[in-house]
C-alpha cells in the first residue's frame, strides 16, 4: 500500500532565490538549463555552493563545466506538510543528490524528488528536471533516470 | 591534560519559568536574561554587581531572533565594570563551551565572576521550527531552501536516513530514547511533556520529516537560564557545594562545517552528531572516559542526535547505537550500573523544555550538588553537550 503516494517539486512561484558574483554564473547556466558546478581549474575539486577558494588547494581559478545532468541520491527525507500557510498539505521530498562528473562531498544537489515517494530510495539513479522560479530563474530538480 | 582542570567552578544557577512558544509575553527576551542572571547571583549568594565577565555563545543571540548587548545589561542591572565581554560563534553548539569561555576570562585574569545566559522567546513571527523556510535567501542559502527543508528538524531527518542506511538504525530506537526522556520528565513541574508516552501515539504522530515524525523534535518553549563561573578558591566561600569544570572543548573538524545547513559532509561524518572531534579531544585531555560519567546531559534537539552522540562519545561503538539504546541502557536508574548511562534524567529538550541547551548545564549542577529531582545516588561526574549544530560543537565534563 502506498504510504506516502506522489511527490511533487515546491511550486516555483513561490521560490525565490539570490545571487552573488561568486554563485552567479550557476544560476546564469541554470537559467539555460545547464547544470554546471564550480571546479577548481587547477585541482579540479567542485564545490557548491560556489566560494572564492578551492579548500582544496586554495586556488581561486575557477571553471564552469557542463555535467550530464544525471547523478545519485545520497539521502532524501519525506515531508507532509505544506511549508506554505495558505496552501493545503502536499507530499514533497527534499533529496540530496551527488552529480555525475564531481566527486561527489563537496559539490552536492540539494533539491526536489519528483516522483513516488514510496519508491525512492539512497543510491537511485536520478536525472535533472528544471523548475522555473521566480524572478526568470530555473531551478534543478530531481525525477528517477 | 587540561592546564585548568578543576581550576574553575559553576558556583551558580537560575533560571525563569519555562513556558509553551510564545507565553512567556508580555516579558521581553531581554527581562528573560536578567531575571535568570539575577536569580543566578541569588543561588550562587553574590549580588549581580559581583558579576564582571560575560561569556555567551551563538553569536550573543537572544534565542534566535535579537542579540544581547552587555552593555544594555549593565545599565538596566547597573552591573559596575567588565574585565572580558565576548561569545562562541554559530549556534547552540556551544552552550556547553561556553564554560570553557568562561574559564579563558577567569584563568587570564580578565575577570572574576563570569556569567552565560541564553533566553529564548518565539512569539508567532519569530519561530525556530520553521526558522529557515520564513527567511529571505542570501546566495549561500539559495542551495538549501528550495528544497523545503523548513527547519532544523527536517535537515536532521536526512543525517538520520543516511545512519539508518549505514548501520541499520531503527525507528524502534528512536522510540525508545523519546518515551525515555517522557518518563523521566513525568515527576517535574518544570516538564512540558509529563504523561507516559505509548507506541500508538508515536506512531499516530505526524511525519514531519519522514523518518522523524514530530515527537522526535523537541519542543518549542520560552525561558531563559544563567550561570556563574568563578575561580575553584573563589567558590569555597560561596553558597553551595562548588561544581568543578575537569574538562571542556568546543571546535569540530572541517568534514562537518557547516553540517546540515549544506549537506557536504563525507561518510561516515554525514551520519553522524558532528561531535567526534569535541569528544575524543575530551577525554584525552581530561584523564576520564565514558565509563566514568555517572550521568549524561546530552543535547537532544532530535532523538537520533541522542543516539549518535552516544556513539560518538564512546558510550557504545559507531554503528551500535541502535542496540545499546534498545537495550534500555540510556534509562534513569537511581544507581549508575555498568554498561549503561542514565541520560536526560531531567526530560530533556524533548520533554522538559528546550533553551538552547541550557537545561542540561542546571541539571548537571542540580545532580553533582545531589539535589536532583532524579538523583542518580553519588554522582560525580557529568557529560554536557552542547549541538550538533554548525560548528562549534562542545562537550563538557563536571565533578563534584
Amino acid at each position: 500500500m502506498a504510504r506516502f503516494g506522489q511527490a511533487v517539486a515546491l511550486p516555483g512561484d513561490r521560490i525565490s532565490i539570490t545571487t552573488d558574483t561568486l554563485t552567479e554564473p550557476y544560476w546564469e547556466a541554470a537559467k539555460e538549463h545547464r547544470l554546471t558546478t564550480c571546479k577548481c581549474a587547477d585541482c579540479g575539486f567542485c564545490r557548491l555552493p560556489p566560494t572564492a577558494f578551492c579548500p582544496e588547494c586554495q586556488s581561486e581559478k575557477v571553471e564552469w563545466p557542463t555535467l550530464p545532468g544525471t547523478g545519485t541520491v545520497f539521502s532524501f527525507a519525506v515531508c507532509t506538510k505544506s511549508p506554505y500557510p495558505d496552501v493545503p498539505d502536499f507530499v514533497y521530498v527534499p533529496v540530496i543528490v551527488e552529480p555525475d562528473g564531481t566527486q561527489g562531498a563537496g559539490s552536492r544537489l540539494i533539491g526536489n524528488f519528483i516522483g513516488d515517494a514510496d519508491a525512492i530510495e539512497i543510491g537511485m539513479c536520478v536525472k535533472v528536471v528544471w523548475t522555473d522560479i521566480r524572478d526568470g530563474w530555473s531551478l534543478p530538480n530531481f525525477e528517477p533516470a | 591534560m587540561w592546564v585548568n582542570q578543576d581550576k574553575c567552578a559553576i558556583v551558580g544557577i537560575g533560571a525563569t519559568p519555562y513556558y509553551p512558544r510564545g507565553h512567556s509575553w508580555p516579558q521581553t527576551v531581554e527581562q528573560l536574561a536578567s531575571r535568570a542572571m539575577v536569580a543566578a547571583c541569588e543561588d550562587a549568594g553574590l549580588n549581580i554587581r559581583d558579576i564582571d565577565g560575560f561569556a555567551y555563545y551563538s553569536h550573543a543571540s537572544a534565542g534566535y531572533a535579537g542579540k544581547f548587548d552587555t552593555a544594555t545589561f549593565m545599565e538596566e542591572l547597573g552591573i559596575r565594570e567588565v574585565g572580558f565581554t565576548a561569545t562562541l560563534t554559530s549556534g547552540g553548539g556551544g552552550s556547553a563551551g561556553a564554560a570553557g569561555l568562561a574559564t579563558a576570562a577567569i584563568m587570564n585574569g580578565d575577570a572574576k565572576y563570569v556569567i552565560t545566559v541564553m533566553a529564548l522567546q518565539q512569539l508567532p513571527q519569530r519561530r525556530l521550527g520553521t526558522v529557515f523556510g520564513a527567511s529571505a535567501p542570501t546566495p549561500t542559502s539559495s542551495f538549501l531552501q528550495p528544497s523545503g527543508l523548513v527547519g532544523p528538524g527536517h535537515l536532521v531527518s536526512v543525517l538520520t536516513r543516511r545512519h539508518m542506511h549505514l548501520y541499520g538504525t531503527s525507528r524502534d530506537a528512536l522510540f525508545e530514547i523519546v518515551q525515555a526522556h517522557r518518563e523521566h520528565a513525568a515527576n517535574r513541574e518544570t516538564s512540558m511533556r509529563r504523561a507516559p508516552l505509548t507506541r500508538e501515539e508515536y506512531d499516530a504522530s505526524p511525519m514531519l520529516a519522514d523518518p522523524l515524525c514530530r515527537l522526535d523534535f523537541c519542543l518549542e518553549t520560552d525561558g531563559a537560564i544563567a550561570f556563574i563561573t568563578t575561580t575553584a578558591d573563589r567558590a569555597k566561600d560561596l553558597r553551595h557545594k562548588p561544581v568543578y569544570i575537569h574538562g571542556c572543548k568546543h571546535g569540530g573538524s572541517r568534514e562537518w562545517g557547516r553540517a546540515f545547513t549544506a549537506m557536504q559532509m563525507p561518510d561516515p561524518t554525514f551520519g553522524s552528531a558532528g561531535h567526534k572531534h569535541v569528544a575524543d579531544r575530551l577525554w584525552a585531555d581530561s584523564g576520564v572516559g565514558p565509563a566514568d560519567m555517572d550521568v549524561a546531559l546530552l543535547y537532544d534537539h532530535f532523538s537520533p542526535m541522542v543516539l549518535m552522540q552516544l556513539e560518538e562519545y564512546g558510550f557504545c561503538g559507531k554503528g551500535e547505537g541502535n542496540d545499546f539504546v534498545l537495550s534500555g541502557a540510556t534509562r534513569y536508574a537511581n544507581r549508575r550500573n555498568p554498561g549503561a548511562i542514565p541520560v536526560n534524567p531531567h526530560g530533556g529538550q524533548l520533554s522538559e523544555a528546550y533553551i538552547i541547551g541550557m537545561t542540561h548545564v542546571r541539571e548537571a549542577i542540580d545532580q553533582l550538588r545531589g539535589t536532583a529531582i532524579n538523583q542518580v545516588e553519588d554522582a560525580e561526574f557529568a557529560l554536557v553537550t552542547g549541538g550538533p549544530a554548525p560548528i562549534p560543537t562542545s562537550g563538557m565534563i563536571l565533578r563534584n
